[in-house]
């Protein structure tokens, strides 16, 4: 399974497997993340998993649907060019290693 | 005992049980893990429909609307072979494509973006309410506080007009009874629904709907094409319809356990920043929209159990959001539980377009109460609600010190 390193922002970093397919917010969730609340459980409809990706792995990441960015105008915590949504990255073989930063505020 | 089905029975474990009677409503706990132990599925002999009540078979029909459409209805009803008692809801009754295009102006409308403009008034309103209230120090929680503050708040940025706002809560009453069978409790709302209709479908009409507010909102969508003008009072409706009742049982809910669960309470006076979380954990516990149907577009096996094309499944969204299978301690209020993936704003496509608004209104209700308020008590009889969808209460008396008391 790929590894994916989620940073919190006082700088720590968690490692975590995550089942292909699974994504980034269920595999984070799941496994006890803090900093990731997913109040809509995965519906794309809350903009409460947050993250800022590092910016030179945005490439391995699936494109992003028009309702993803409409919600990314509404994050508790600033959105830069490098956010999106965990519960839309569904995670692929080629994600070992993505670093995903954790914002200050989810909600 | 007859069966009004033309299907030769079910392999599913059968229930007698009544989902939409005074019994029911008064405990359903106990129903609903006799209905998760059966099995994953199970017959409900007296309607002749099928219902799932453990979690993994409540998301999964969720998430599946190619299988499980809502198009022919989410109440009992099969629109497929009866006329809706009113015209169908763009979003509520639709599949996809059909329903997304609605659904998008909806999102819009109620997005993260527009909670943010809202939140500062919201919070202002919920101070006010507070207040109000500890200087009478002993009220009825239901109508004094889980009624009285969306009504303070929703009519307005929905833009209601001020004229006739009393038929706000009784619409929605009608709605919801409407889902369930033909009982009494359906029969005698849809008697008295005229009246209340009326004043929504002329609210709803461009003209009617201050700007600003959402329905203005809705009806802007017509000049970009993205919904056509006819079906933009319709849209509105939908507001109507869900955006009272819900967030009166969401707040009614966690006012009830922060009353029975004061450890809890005091939890949260010692943390305000969890309203948000105890407003969450309400909705699970408590699940104040209890069921909803789907029907199926072809055969499909739930459980090990065939089901056939065009048949009504019932989903227990109360059962699934306190199935043991997928939580720790289920029958426990905890406001520090992560409970992300709960079901009591639904799931999938046609989860809660207003899931924003409802936690908006919680945390703003329950962080003012959880900074002013001391102890709850409950000071009287307590009195549910009975309606074929939602679970509240009618009557609860409470007495409320200062914090600093």
């Amino acid at each position: 399974m790929p590894n994916i390193v989620f940073v919190h922002p006082d700088g720590a970093r968690e490692e975590l497997e995550i089942a292909e397919g699974t994504s980034v917010m269920q595999g984070a969730t799941a496994q006890g993340i803090d900093g990731i609340v997913a109040e809509c459980g995965g519906n794309c409809m809350c903009a409460t998993c947050h993250v800022y990706i590092e910016p030179s792995q945005l490439a391995l990441l699936p494109a992003m649907s028009e309702e993803e960015d409409a919600l990314l105008d509404g994050t508790a915590s600033e959105r830069r060019p490098n956010s999106r949504l965990s519960c839309q990255i569904a995670v692929t073989p080629a994600m070992g290693g993505l670093v995903v930063n954790l914002p200050e505020r989810q909600v | 005992m007859s069966i009004a089905h033309t299907m030769p029975g079910s392999s599913a474990p059968v229930s007698d049980a009544d989902p939409f009677s005074i019994e029911f409503f008064e405990d359903p706990h106990r129903i609903h893990d006799e209905l998760r132990e059966a099995g994953p599925v199970v017959w409900l002999i007296r309607y002749g429909v099928h219902a799932v009540a453990r979690y993994a078979e409540v998301h999964a029909v969720l998430n599946d609307w190619r299988t499980f459409c809502s198009s022919r209805g989410v109440g009992m009803d099969d629109y497929a072979t009866g006329k809706p008692w009113r015209p169908r809801s763009l979003v509520l009754e639709t599949d996809p494509p059909e329903h997304d295009r609605a659904r998008a102006v909806l999102n819009k409308v109620l997005s993260p973006a527009a909670m943010k403009r809202l939140r500062e008034g919201f919070a202002a309103a919920a101070e006010r309410t507070v207040d109000e209230l500890l200087e009478r120090g002993s009220f009825d929680a239901i109508p004094d506080l889980a009624e009285a503050y969306p009504l303070s708040v929703f009519p307005d940025a929905l833009g209601m007009p001020q004229g006739g706002r009393e038929h706000v809560l009784p619409y929605a009453a009608v709605v919801f009874n409407s889902f369930g069978p033909d009982n009494e409790l359906r029969r005698e709302a849809l008697a008295d629904a005229a009246p209340h209709m009326a004043w929504v479908a002329e609210s709803c009409q461009r003209g009617s709907l201050a700007p600003g507010g959402f329905g203005a909102g809705i009806h802007a969508a017509t000049d970009t094409g993205e919904i056509t003008p006819d079906e933009a009072p319709l849209l509105v409706r939908s507001l109507f319809s869900a955006g009272v009742d819900t967030t009166v049982n969401g707040i009614g809910a966690a006012v009830y356990c922060l009353a029975r669960f004061p450890d809890q309470w005091r939890k949260l006076r010692a943390d305000p920043s969890l309203a948000r979380a105890a407003f969450e954990e309400a909705v699970r516990f408590e699940s104040p929209v209890q069921t909803f149907f789907r029907t199926t577009t072809r055969p499909v096996e739930i459980g090990g159990v065939e089901v056939g094309e065009g048949e009504k499944v019932l989903m227990f969204l109360g059962a699934a959001n306190r199935d043991p299978r997928r939580w720790e301690r289920p029958d426990e209020y905890d406001i520090a539980r992560r409970t992300s993936g709960h079901v009591g704003f639904g799931n999938g496509v046609h989860m809660c377009v207003g899931q924003l608004l409802a936690r908006l209104e919680g945390e703003v209700l329950l962080g003012a109460m959880a900074r002013k308020m001391g102890a709850i008590e409950i000071s009287g009889p307590v009195r549910r609600r009975y309606n074929n969808t939602l679970r509240g209460l009618a009557s609860l008396p409470v007495a409320v010190q200062p914090a600093n008391a």
